[in-house]
């Protein structure tokens, strides 16, 4: 039952959704977070233009891309990179939700995020984030954004466990995703060859209620 | 002289045949089992039609780097099943199989083994792979004990990650290096 002092504040807060500025009403609402706004960063949509820019200036750290792509890595040019993603962005499946991420203290774009695959009998989906601005890794920001999408998987999406898949020479996401809650669930041997040497793909997953238990 | 490799002792290898073989696995998409058996998609019939336009839209979405056979019996000639290879990452020398025999008669006598046989000789003397994965479900222990004897390894277990039947299973990923199939054929 809610308190009477919080179905006051509600109407109140429905009462300014109607007749003012969105943004300040919907942080009032009593019950609602906003779903796209975490501590550090926040999602916005996926704009094919935007991210084609984006894909030509971080492809030029092949590092970046080898931490979060299998494909061969290579520098891409703005124009068609964005039509690239034009055209992928017509095809999306349902159940595709890629998204852009923001630092909002200066609207700046570091990276990108997508939960695939959410549309289908068994309740899952798969998770893919990455922080293309260098100087921005270490710091929370890639986690924070995660923990956005999860939360849009188990409390908008309503699904039951969300895979990742990552690679062994990747210990700093490994380490964040463990953090998050992820549970190792197990490793695809020497199915990469990256720097003259193999490596294992590593796969994870959390389910709803480890994700809620730890974010309670 | 090279090996034969579509020439099987009691089976061979066949290119897909829209007008001959979607009929044919059509019926067997009629048969919940065998889906729910191979498919993580929800179990349906397809019409013929369907099959085609699935076929297409498999080799579209593989950009071509498809390599699809159908499984004949050598004595008679007639469709029995399939066996894929998808998603490779030459780069890696990484790819996906995907086989099932589709009727229940044609189970259990030997030409699902054979199938295993000459697709891993396809993959690791033809296509040159390092490695190989292959999925399935934890109620699906006929695959399960299939694919150890064939020399996969079950390499990760996603809990609960189907649901079939009003419950939550375990899907399973297995895999096999070039050099355990090498050491186990020699």
């Amino acid at each position: 039952m809610a308190s009477r002092e919080s179905l006051i504040a509600y109407r109140v807060s429905q009462r300014v959704i109607s007749t003012s500025d969105r943004r300040y009403a919907i942080s009032d609402m009593p019950t609602m977070n906003n779903l796209f706004t975490g501590k550090l960063t926040r999602l916005v949509a996926f704009d094919p233009e935007k991210m084609g820019e984006l894909a030509a200036k971080w492809s030029r750290d092949s590092e970046f891309y080898q931490l979060f792509d299998s494909d061969p890595t290579l520098p891409r040019n703005a124009k068609r990179a964005q039509e690239h993603f034009r055209e992928r962005a017509e095809k999306d499946r349902a159940g595709d939700f890629p998204f852009l991420v923001q630092a909002p203290q200066d609207e700046r774009l570091i990276g990108e995020g997508a939960l695939m695959h959410a549309f289908s009998p068994h309740h899952n989906a798969w998770v893919a984030i990455g922080i293309g601005e260098r100087e921005l890794w270490g710091k929370g920001y890639g986690s924070d954004a995660l923990n956005l999408l999860l939360r849009f998987a188990f409390q908008e999406l309503n699904l039951h466990r969300v895979n990742l898949g990552t690679f062994e020479y990747n210990p700093r996401a490994i380490r964040a995703y463990e953090k998050i809650g992820f549970v190792h669930e197990g490793r695809v041997r020497r199915s990469m060859r990256r720097d003259g040497k193999r490596w294992d793909n590593v796969y994870m997953g959390i389910l709803r209620e480890e994700w809620e238990n730890a974010n309670r | 002289m090279l090996q034969q490799l579509f020439e099987g002792e009691k089976i061979r290898f066949a290119a897909f045949d829209a007008e001959k073989d979607a009929e044919v696995f059509s019926k067997w998409t009629h048969d919940p089992e065998f889906l729910r058996l191979t498919e993580y998609e929800a179990a349906r019939p397809l019409a013929p039609f369907h099959i085609k336009k699935k076929f297409e839209e498999m080799e579209k979405d593989a950009h071509g780097d498809f390599y699809y056979f159908v499984i004949r019996t050598k004595e008679d000639d007639r469709a029995i099943g399939f066996a894929h290879i998808r998603w490779i990452e030459w780069n890696h020398g990484n790819a996906r199989l995907n086989m099932g025999i589709g009727s229940l008669d044609d189970r259990g006598k030997g030409f699902g083994s054979e199938t295993m046989q000459m697709i891993l000789r396809y993959a690791f003397e033809e296509l040159n792979l390092y490695r190989l994965s292959a999925d399935t479900f934890e109620y699906n222990e006929g695959a399960q004990k299939f694919l150890l004897k064939h020399g996969w390894q079950c390499e990760v277990r996603r809990r609960e990650a189907v649901y079939r039947d009003g419950r939550y299973w375990d899907g399973l990923a297995f895999g096999i290096l070039a050099e355990e199939w090498q050491a186990a054929n020699r």
